[in-house]
């Protein structure tokens, strides 16, 4: 890996000073997805910004009728959290599924939101879920968030702080898993609020996207059998040598089916 | 180059390391602890995993510098040799016991697993141990003795049972 200067900034203000200074800057996180890409030399910046000394990001309360929770969470804490377990119990379930203990422990919603990695769990929650994302600016609908292959509407000097979540009656998420990274080769998320229900979809060759002819026969009816017979396009589905792009089609609409199921027997 | 204080088994440690040094070459290379191993050097074998406040982490995939401040616990804390002599881990008594490991080399990062799945509360059982120790791959494939190891080293940490017979050690 190729050398670079270290800093630990304390505070969001500190972070967005060095994002604007003009060096070539990664913000680390939790440095699971990060690290490994520059060990591959994908990525080489002159510097890193650590977030782990920034008590704000990770703060989780009830914000406005919805659960806010910090970046800087890892998966592990998330899983854990009796916060969100009350709240979405399935977000929590989908947050102890990621990759293994070792890496839950160090990565970071934040981290793997920004990195939006077309085969990571989060993306797919929290679009399903509507979430708001929260920077240190404004707050972006998950809808406008998520702009392709590891893309996102964040500025080149803007910091996520944390996602604000809204209560739903209903929250699944299922993958399929590549057996070695535990990444999804296909993941499925569906969430039922009061009004309506949206179903987003990790594996695609542009990250998670909603399925809106899923979420339309949902909301006539919440039931697997409702799905009968609905495809999804493999022409957006990532192909390669994990899996060809017909096979994760078959896995999205056989896991949208299930999760449904999973929805209706695990949630009030 | 950045200076770095952190604890590691049990012992205050002030070093300079370059920002691109890995725990796990901050460990091996500079402080000789080559318990540790590397295996994949990609995060998915966990050979290298050890103890950051408390929690495995897999000390190829985290800086040195993550771990500034923190205390960090390696397998070679498990066994410390004192004039005495060597005094067993009952994790490590349990493994010896159970045939929990052939070549051995993925068996440092087991043990600190296994260990900290003992403080998290995770149920001395076959399903629930296999699934906490999902981040660690035996290459010789002696999971059956590797899970009834961890069932029972988790068992004589938490004091459920006593001691072991035949561990051989």
């Amino acid at each position: 890996m190729q050398d670079f200067d270290f800093c630990r900034p304390a505070s969001v203000a500190e972070v967005l000073t060095l994002l604007r200074d003009g060096v070539d800057s990664k913000l680390l996180a939790g440095g699971q997805s990060l690290l490994a890409s520059m060990k591959l030399g994908l990525m080489a910046p002159a510097r890193l910004i650590a977030l782990d000394h920034i008590p704000a990001l990770r703060n989780s309360c009830e914000d406005q009728g919805q659960l806010r929770l910090g970046a800087m969470l890892t998966h592990g804490e998330l899983a854990a959290s009796p916060a969100l377990q009350a709240w979405v119990p399935g977000l929590a379930q989908m947050a102890g599924h990621i990759a293994d203990a070792q890496v839950r422990a160090m990565g970071t919603v934040g981290g793997s939101l920004a990195n939006a990695d077309p085969a990571a769990c989060w993306p797919a929650g929290v679009l399903a879920l509507g979430a708001t994302l929260i920077t240190d600016r404004r707050e972006i609908a998950a809808d406008d968030f998520f702009t392709g292959l590891f893309g996102t509407a964040l500025e080149p000097d803007e910091l996520l702080c944390g996602i604000r979540l809204r209560r739903p009656r209903r929250m699944a998420y299922l993958k399929f898993e590549q057996p070695a990274s535990r990444f999804a080769l296909v993941g499925m998320a569906v969430v039922q609020f009061d009004d309506g229900v949206r179903v987003a979809l990790t594996g695609t060759s542009q990250g998670a996207v909603r399925l809106p002819a899923f979420e339309q026969a949902l909301a006539q009816r919440f039931d697997p059998a409702a799905l009968q017979g609905l495809r999804v396009d493999e022409n957006i589905m990532s192909d390669d040598l994990h899996a060809g792009a017909d096979y994760r089609a078959h896995l999205a609409a056989v896991l949208a089916r299930r999760v449904v199921q999973q929805a209706l027997e695990t949630s009030k | 180059m950045p200076r770095l204080a952190l604890t590691i088994n049990g012992q205050p440690q002030t070093l300079d390391a370059a920002a691109n040094t890995l725990l796990l070459d901050l460990l091996r290379e500079r402080l000789h602890l080559t318990g540790s191993h590397r295996g994949c050097d990609t995060a998915q074998c966990g050979a290298c995993t050890v103890r950051l406040n408390g929690k495995a982490v897999k000390a190829c995939n985290v800086l040195a510098l993550q771990a500034d401040g923190g205390a960090v616990q390696t397998v070679e804390s498990l066994s410390p040799s004192t004039k005495a002599g060597k005094t067993w881990h009952p994790m490590q008594i349990a493994f010896s016991k159970h045939h929990g490991l052939q070549c051995g080399f993925c068996t440092p990062g087991m043990l600190m697993r296994a260990c900290a799945m003992a403080d998290e509360g995770v149920p001395a059982e076959d399903g629930a141990v296999r699934k906490a120790l999902a981040g660690n791959l035996c290459r010789c494939t002696g999971y059956e003795g590797i899970v009834g190891a961890v069932c029972e080293g988790m068992r004589l940490m938490r004091g459920e049972v006593v001691e072991v017979a035949d561990a051989g050690l």
